[in-house]
């Protein structure tokens, strides 16, 4: 029990939430400097091919998911637990200090840190008076008599400061509460739309969805609307080929509670305007082009397809993808193209084509087109290549629009065109709301808490002794800085002057003759 | 929206003509720093001449000496004393020529001039100079410190010119939103003053150390002779102090701001981006530094490097992330 006191007492010291702060700091920098698998899981499982025993031990760590890891999880809990443990004693002291009456003024005020004192001509009462106005609301102010008609004051200010900090840490307790909670209640779901389609918000539309723990439970559905179709994309770009502007116009529907949808709104989707619907919000994430082609399959029948292509390559936009055309079932006659898309096409001294720009001029389409059973083992496949374990390759072009190639066997490839495809992200977060409030609140109370200074003050008034009626009034001063010592020195000599000269001037007579 | 070329280039020109001006500055500073102001050391530290109060800003309190009044009237003539004047007003002419090309640049392709690594370390830069200027209005007497803030600003610049320098041109469509003039500022507000902080912090642990061998008459070597000439570390520390309470609150503002900004434009406040963890890590190891200095056992030097430490993870951030680690805070305009 007395272990536990004491280990409690330790957790809830400055000097454990200084050194707890240093960890969450080191513990953060793997995080920055390893891949990580919830922001890039291909740069993850490349480190853990490249490195080996390294690479598994580290991942046996959490070092690929550090700020998911147990370990870290470990030090902002205790550093918050450190923290709720040390602010219930903090609030608790400052209420007391905020209902409690400044002290009463020490005996000697001239031992205290800032002290000087004046004469005066008034009454200690009226003197009093005078220096209350001076020191004016910021300062809580008490009045106290002592023994002898001599008057003091006490006053104090700066309460602000605690009250600041106060707030400001509290923040952060409710502000990692209102992160889990959303946490839990979050979901976020990506998916690749070509234009003239739509998806609605439902698990299944997703090509990734990611629940917080509430939504992959079912306990939480999402929020009932249809992006009904991207109607349009455009990409403009500048003279030198930077982007300039994304823009996804789309036509969205909400569904009423009783199933039918409500009317249908356009709304223009662009990077960094998501568009917030029912507590979601949907994002222009990427964009990209779908190729459209005609197959004339062996058998004589024709397809027509379009296929997503992604981009491989970010600042020219050169994309890659897969066309799969299924034949009769079983016959091996499935034909599967595999091919490039290059919107402003290039063609190297090596006679390789690639591309220059992400803006679409004149684009090519290279195709490498196989024959045979596209899918053998039935199980579910990549759309953007092929399995090529029971494909022969036929033949392969570089096809401008409208441009045909024909394959030994009968086999016809025509690139019709292309149109763009979005990819749309769609996130909820209850909380963060709420969050943004508290972060404003923490920020508020670390101004409070940095720039208000801690301040005590006393003045002690006596007045003349009995037996020398006239002689002045003489006021004491004592200062004392209670935080953030800076610059108390001139605070308090600038202070002091004021005091001076709200005292009524003693007149020399008076002061010379010790009489009325 | 195209670029107005002839603006573009008077701005790259200014740019260089406040580098040139700070430098001269500089010279004179370091003129003042190492002739001008002998009588200065025997009458370091102890004697309180001027307290300066500060309203909300960072204020400084001066225990440092400044000769007493008679001796200051006799050498205010000094050579010294004139070339600190003069790299007062030549900081403040570089100042406002650097402003100038801040401007210019903005104005050239009309939006907020600070969207690149070039632009950012232009506005860190003429913020640190500023900083140095508040501070001085407040304590004129720490003008012969002025070498050492003019050095690093310099430096930042002339890297900003050569390696970070990148042609004024409108912004792509991630970095259109008036959140980047929120945030960047915020950003470059409070790392140009964490950069006079910084040095503060470098001059108190040289001048205690210098402080601690000369009391045991030890041997001073480079850089612990520059002690000699530094007001009292108690000062420095003062000093250091207060710029990071004025700047943390700000850096705290722009994390959050940061954080809005990607909740708009990534569908998510915050998500351990290298960018975001790094200001995180700088965010807490500055909070350590506030901590360390209401500690007993920790105020002073231990407090003082971890002012460094939070100075270093802000710097990482700024050059090896934007440059070496890539995220999403595509910003660099390097490539
Ligand atoms: C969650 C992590 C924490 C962060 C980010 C944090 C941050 C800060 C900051 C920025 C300040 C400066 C404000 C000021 O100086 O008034 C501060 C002050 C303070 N913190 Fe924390 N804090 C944390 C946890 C804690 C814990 C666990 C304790 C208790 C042991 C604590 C006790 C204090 C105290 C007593 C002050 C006032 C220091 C002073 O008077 O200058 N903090 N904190």
């Amino acid at each position: 029990m007395r272990y536990a006191r004491l280990a409690w007492r330790r957790l809830i010291s400055m000097r454990t939430a200084l050194v707890l702060l240093f960890l969450l700091a080191l513990a953060a920098v793997p995080g920055s400097l390893l891949p990580q698998r919830p922001l890039n899981p291909a740069k993850v499982d490349a480190y853990l091919h490249t490195h080996g025993a390294w690479g598994r031990f580290l991942d046996r760590i959490g070092m690929f998911d550090v700020f998911g890891s147990a370990w870290f999880a470990a030090i902002y809990l205790l550093l918050f637990v450190s923290l709720a443990g040390c602010l219930v004693p903090r609030i608790r002291q400052h209420a007391r200090a905020v209902a409690r009456k400044p002290l009463p003024a020490p005996k000697n005020l001239d031992r205290l840190p800032e002290s000087g004192s004046f004469t005066s001509g008034d009454t200690p009462e009226a003197y009093a008076r005078a220096a209350r106005a001076v020191l004016g609301r910021r300062w809580r102010i008490v009045q106290r008599d002592e023994p002898g008609g001599v008057v003091t004051l006490s006053a104090e200010k700066g309460y602000t400061r605690e009250t600041g900090n106060l707030l400001f840490h509290i923040a952060l307790l409710t502000a990692l509460v209102l992160i889990a909670v959303g946490r839990l209640f979050s979901y976020q779901g990506s998916v690749i739309v070509q234009q003239g389609q739509g998806f609605c918000n439902s698990p299944t539309a997703y090509d990734s969805w990611r629940p917080g723990r509430m939504a992959a439970d079912g306990r939480i559905g999402p929020a009932p609307f249809c992006i009904d179709s991207l109607n349009s994309f455009t990409a403009s770009y500048l003279a030198d080929g930077q982007p300039s502007k994304f823009a996804a116009d789309v036509t969205y529907s909400k569904v009423r509670s009783d199933g039918t949808d409500g009317p249908a709104v356009h709304h223009t989707i662009t990077v960094n305007h998501p568009l917030r619907l029912e507590g979601d919000r949907v994002y222009l994430i990427n964009h990209g082009f779908a190729p459209k082609v005609t197959v004339r399959m062996p058998d004589g029948s024709v397809q027509h397809d379009q296929a997503t292509f992604l981009p491989t390559d970010p600042t020219t936009y050169l994309s890659e993808g897969a066309f799969q055309e299924q034949g009769p079932q079983g016959a091996g006659k499935d034909v599967g193209i595999e091919g490039f898309f290059a919107p402003t096409p290039t063609v190297g001294s090596d006679g390789v084509v690639t591309s220059v720009s992400p803006q679409v001029d004149n684009p090519v389409l290279g195709v490498f087109v196989y024959e045979g059973t596209l899918n053998p083992n039935g199980l579910p496949q990549s759309v953007y290549s092929l399995n090529k374990t029971e494909l022969r390759r036929i033949g392969q072009a570089n096809l401008r629009i409208g441009q045909t190639t024909r394959m030994p066997n009968g086999v016809t490839v025509t690139f019709d065109g292309w149109v763009p495809w979005v990819s749309l992200s769609v996130s909820h977060d209850p909380t963060q709301g709420y969050l943004l409030i508290v972060a404003v609140a923490a920020v508020v109370g670390l101004i409070g808490s940095l720039a208000v200074r801690r301040r005590r003050l006393w003045l002690r008034i006596t007045p003349a002794p009995a037996q020398k009626p006239g002689s002045p009034t003489v006021v004491a001063v004592g200062g004392l800085a209670r935080s953030d010592t800076g610059n108390f020195t001139t605070e308090f000599a600038g202070t002091l002057s004021r005091l001076r000269d709200a005292a009524t001037p003693v007149e020399p007579a008076l002061v010379g003759a010790g009489k009325e | 929206m195209a670029v107005n070329t002839g603006l573009a280039h008077l701005s790259d020109g200014l740019f260089t003509t406040a580098i040139a001006t700070y430098a001269i500055a500089m010279a004179c500073y370091t003129a003042e720093y190492a002739f001008g102001r002998r009588g200065r050391v025997a009458a370091t530290s102890r004697i309180e001449t001027r307290v300066l109060v500060g309203a909300g800003g960072p204020s400084v309190d001066e225990r440092t000496a400044v000769e007493p009044p008679t001796a200051r009237r006799s050498d205010r003539r000094t050579a010294g004393e004139r070339l600190g004047r003069l790299a007062v007003v030549l900081t403040v002419v570089g100042a406002a020529i650097h402003l100038s090309s801040i401007t210019l640049r903005g104005v050239a392709a009309d939006r907020v001039p600070w969207g690149n690594m070039y632009e950012f370390s232009s506005v860190v830069g003429v913020i640190a100079v500023l900083a140095f200027l508040g501070a001085l209005w407040r304590a004129p007497q720490i003008r012969y410190i002025g070498v050492f803030v003019m050095l690093p600003v310099i430096l930042l610049m002339f890297l900003a010119g050569t390696v970070l320098y990148a042609k004024d041109a409108p912004l792509v469509p991630a970095l259109q939103s008036y959140w980047l003039a929120i945030h960047v500022t915020a950003a470059a507000g409070s790392e140009g003053i964490l950069i006079t902080s910084a040095v503060f912090t470098v001059l108190f642990l040289i001048r205690q150390r210098y402080e601690a061998v000369t009391a045991r008459a030890g041997r001073l070597r480079f850089p612990v002779t520059l002690g000699a000439r530094l007001p009292a570390p108690e000062t420095l520390d003062k000093v250091a102090y207060r710029t990071v309470a004025f700047a943390f609150p700000i850096y705290t503002f722009g994390v959050i701001a940061g954080a809005i900004w990607a909740e708009a434009a990534w569908g998510r406040y915050w998500g351990w981006d290298p960018k975001e963890t790094w200001a995180f890590i700088a965010w807490v190891v500055y909070a350590a530094y506030l901590h360390a200095r209401a500690t007993a056992g920790w105020r002073g030097r231990s407090a003082a490097w971890i002012n460094l430490l939070g100075f270093g993870a802000m710097t990482f951030n700024f050059f090896v992330v934007n440059i070496v680690i890539s995220g999403l805070h595509s910003y660099a305009g390097l490539n």
